[in-house]
């Protein structure tokens, strides 16, 4: 530790799933008030927050139901790297000397089915979306799919995604789709986006998740167990990558925002993927989780078909992924995904994630997000 | 009634005996983009003139899309009763950039990367006129048999 690392000393989550009655806002209060209560601090004490929601309301309109205090509070809007985003402006507010105490919140609550896309928003005209293109679900096919073609990689891998992803979330008290699924089950349900079928996607859906920031250097008075951000970084694509709601890509390759957020995240951590223990990466679908083992540099191209096989991304394997089940399990309320996958290595890194837990006494935890228009957030932590 | 209408002005040519997708080219690094646009992606560029794409090209990667899109933003048939899956790709036009569109196929054991493909138009819907709306696609140009 040094004195101007951050430490995360309080989290607090609202189960996600679907929850009839609730607002989104109602499910980011009640984060706050758990992350409140696991701080040990109450909500006169946060000296700023950054708050993340795509689709349930302003977030800063919140203080009027935790309380007025004149805190200053940011709203983030940032596409699937909300909740990155809000982390990463709390991570550098605090870096900076500025505040000592303050607190990152996502929440969301988005309507059934698939996410749908405001052409004009996204800088499409409307031709896109009136052609049938305009398509989150149709994207991640299509990387998948090339990317089986280039690395072979096979349809039991991605069925073996979901299937520990269903797995894991049957032991996590917050997930949304707790019931386990079988191989055979996951290959059989109805074909969304050719190669990948119902059960290989994440639903888009409702929670909440605070996390509360201090000065490393005041840690203690707030935990017995803090745990380090050692970095938090968000990276937007670069030309040539190919990228979500792209009418065209270009001829010249680059390996995306990813692997620019990754390498930028380790060079800020001082550290390298081999230093990781465990890691909850964005699995929009089975296959972003199968790429982004590769991307983030935990594998090389191809070879997640015999690691996945072998069981290696298990609870118990030598490099546990989506120990929570991921957003295949938790769905993606988008404002509060990224949080979610925090609040997850925390529990791991104190050791608290009960049933779940992995074996291995992780000291190291890593996050990513991807999501449109071509964003990645990472973020590293460590006890 | 009767007439067919683009779906957007200024996405292809129309009409046109020969129909072509509309791109922008950077006048200062030769990028090519599709839809037009006034600058350039890759160098920041703020030059750019509308250029005619090639109508052949091969299947870079694909998929099939097996739900009705919402609507909007889609205009085509969402009606779960008759609704057809249909084919999305991005078909590399070579010397230019991979585009991303509608594929005339959906049957996955009919689709292949590498697959030699060419420009073709679609209907989507039928307007308050009366006339036909079309957007385009790819069709896999027909290999003759030895
Ligand atoms: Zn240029």
């Amino acid at each position: 530790m040094t004195t101007d690392d951050v430490a995360i000393v309080g989290i607090g989550m609202h189960p996600f799933g679907r929850h009839e009655g609730v607002s989104g806002m109602d499910m980011g209060v009640t984060a706050v008030r758990s992350a409140l209560a696991d701080a040990g601090v109450q909500w006169e004490d946060i000296q700023f927050a950054f708050g993340g929601s795509v689709s349930a309301g302003s977030p800063d309109t919140m203080v009027s139901k935790l309380g007025l205090t004149g805190l200053q509070f940011i709203n983030v809007a940032n596409g699937c790297a909300t909740g990155g985003s809000a982390l990463f402006s709390a991570y550098n507010s605090i870096k900076s000397g500025m505040f000592d105490l303050g607190i990152a919140i996502g929440f969301d609550k988005h309507e059934r089915g698939a996410f749908r896309v405001s052409t004009r928003a996204s800088g499409l005209r409307s031709w896109y979306g009136a052609s049938g293109m305009a398509l989150t679900t149709q994207f991640f096919g299509m990387k998948i799919n090339r990317y089986m073609h280039e690395h072979g990689i096979t349809t039991d891998s991605l069925a073996r995604v979901s299937e520990k992803a269903f797995r894991n979330g049957s032991m996590n008290e917050m997930a949304w789709r707790r019931k386990p699924l079988t191989i055979e089950d996951i290959k059989a349900s109805a074909m969304l986006s050719y190669p990948l079928t119902q059960y290989m996607f994440c639903s888009p859906g409702e929670g909440g998740v605070a996390l509360i920031l201090a000065r490393a250097d005041k840690a203690h008075q707030y935990t017995d167990a803090p745990i380090y951000l050692k970095a938090a970084v968000v990276r937007s694509r670069r030309f040539g990558s190919f990228e979500v709601m792209a009418p065209h890509i270009a001829l010249e390759h680059n390996a995306g925002p990813t692997a620019d957020a990754s390498a930028a995240a380790f060079e800020m951590a001082g550290m390298g993927p081999g230093d990781m223990d465990i890691a909850q990466l964005q699995d929009t679908e089975s296959g972003a989780e199968i790429m982004h083992m590769a991307e983030n540099g935990f594998c090389e191209h191809g070879e997640q078909e015999h690691l996945l096989a072998a069981g290696e991304t298990e609870i118990g394997g030598r490099f546990p992924v989506n120990t929570d089940g991921g957003c295949l399990a938790n769905g993606e309320p988008v404002g509060a995904s990224g949080l979610r996958q925090v609040y997850e290595n925390v529990l791991q890194l104190r050791g608290d994630a009960g049933a779940r837990q992995v074996p291995n006494d992780p000291r190291t935890a890593y996050t990513h997000v991807y999501g449109a228009p071509g964003i990645s957030g990472v973020t590293i932590l460590a006890r | 009634m009767g007439k067919q209408v683009p779906v957007a002005e200024g996405v292809f040519t129309w009409p046109a005996d020969e129909p072509r997708l509309l791109g922008s080219t950077c006048t200062d690094c030769a990028n090519v983009m599709f839809p037009t646009q006034s600058s350039c992606s890759k160098c920041s560029g703020q030059s750019t003139e509308v250029t005619e794409l090639g109508r052949t090209g091969e299947l870079w990667t694909w998929t099939v899309q097996g739900y009705p899109p919402k609507s909007p933003p889609y205009a085509g048939d969402v009606d779960p009763q008759t609704f057809e899956p249909f084919g999305v790709g991005y078909v590399e036009l070579p010397g230019e950039l991979r585009v991303e569109t509608r594929l005339t196929i959906n049957d996955p054991a009919q689709m292949k990367i590498g697959m030699e493909m060419e420009l073709t138009f679609v209907p989507l819907f039928t307007n308050d006129d009366g006339d036909e709306v079309v957007t385009f696609a790819f069709a896999p140009i027909e290999q003759e048999t030895p």
